[in-house]
């Protein structure tokens, strides 16, 4: 049974990434392209040669982000039903349903909303190629500051509730989650690498859709998942 | 107020956990493979490379960009 859930937390995953892609693609592309416009005009303005293209924008903006989108939809679908079925049974009394929704929620807000609020997505023409290093190592660390913090404050929330009550408890264990955030991520460096006349439209349009991207992934992985789940535990129970 | 969460499933039987001696072979698996597909969706051929040349970084360009990976 452990199998069957965890392969369709991953079909879930796909499932959610096509939707995604569907976004990315109405939303994101745009401005991806206006971006590299953007970066186009300053090349041949300071006379560079542009970059020659190994692989045609045309299949980048297609097969080539609905391959990435698919990937990064199977492999969290996979960790987020390996989550579930640690956790369905073990954390409070929740319905198959109801602990995939909430386990998304605190999913996108872990691995996607905090990592973002301190190391924001950035379109191409943003970031110099020099701190690629830098930039990998603080962006996958501030994903497991986050996920630290978590897990602290879940720690923390058994006995807050005992003592508090549920709805104290549950708040103040929010309130422990979001200061271990700050702290982490005022000890974190610093990346600022918009050029100065890059658009802020162009800029606050992208991050939209990246993050209405991720929004979509998650919310349908989340409800998704619950009802595959439900049936698959029932059949456990018969 | 205490009771608010818990009342909102006490109509169903309470769920069964499921033994981690069952789950963990799978957890791992899962777990592995999984950081494999995020390696190369987010971070091969950029700040670390095992293939060389630049197609794998490339084909995912705009999925790296619009997941929010450091992109080049």
């Amino acid at each position: 049974m452990a199998g069957r859930l965890l392969t369709r937390g991953m079909m879930a995953g796909v499932a959610a990434a096509f939707l995604a892609f569907l976004f990315a693609r109405i939303f994101g592309e745009p401005q991806v392209n206006l971006a590299i416009a953007f970066e186009s005009a300053k090349d041949l303005a300071s006379g560079e040669l542009p970059e020659p293209e190994l692989v045609s924008r045309s299949v980048q903006a297609s097969f080539g982000l609905l391959t990435a989108a698919v990937m990064y939809g199977a492999a969290y679908g996979g960790i987020f039903a390996t989550v579930f079925a640690f956790a369905y049974g073990r954390v409070g009394r929740f319905s198959p349903r109801a602990l995939s929704a909430l386990l998304a929620t605190a999913a996108f807000v872990i691995f996607v909303l905090v990592p973002d609020l301190k190391y924001p997505p950035n379109p191409p023409a943003v970031g110099l190629p020099e701190t690629i290093t830098l930039r990998t190592e603080t962006y996958f660390g501030m994903i497991l500051l986050s996920l630290c913090a978590a897990t602290a404050a879940f720690m923390t929330s058994r006995p807050l509730i005992r003592r508090l009550g549920q709805w104290n408890g549950i708040l103040v264990t929010i309130a422990v989650f979001i200061s271990l955030i700050v702290a982490a991520q005022a000890g974190m460096p610093d990346i600022d690498e918009v050029p100065t006349d890059f658009p802020a439209t162009v800029l606050w349009r992208f991050r939209e859709a990246a993050l209405g991207m991720q929004a979509v992934l998650w919310i349908t992985l989340g409800l998704l998942f619950g009802p595959l789940a439900a049936r698959i535990l029932q059949k456990q129970v018969d | 107020m205490s009771q608010s969460l818990s009342s909102l499933s006490s109509s169903t039987p309470a769920p069964i956990a499921i033994p981690v001696r069952a789950l963990a072979p799978w957890a791992v698996f899962t777990v592995i493979l999984s950081l494999i597909l995020l390696y190369f969706v987010g971070a091969e051929q950029g700040a670390t490379s095992l293939i060389s040349g630049h197609e794998v970084h490339e084909f995912v360009h705009d999925g790296r960009h619009l997941l929010g990976f450091p992109c080049h």
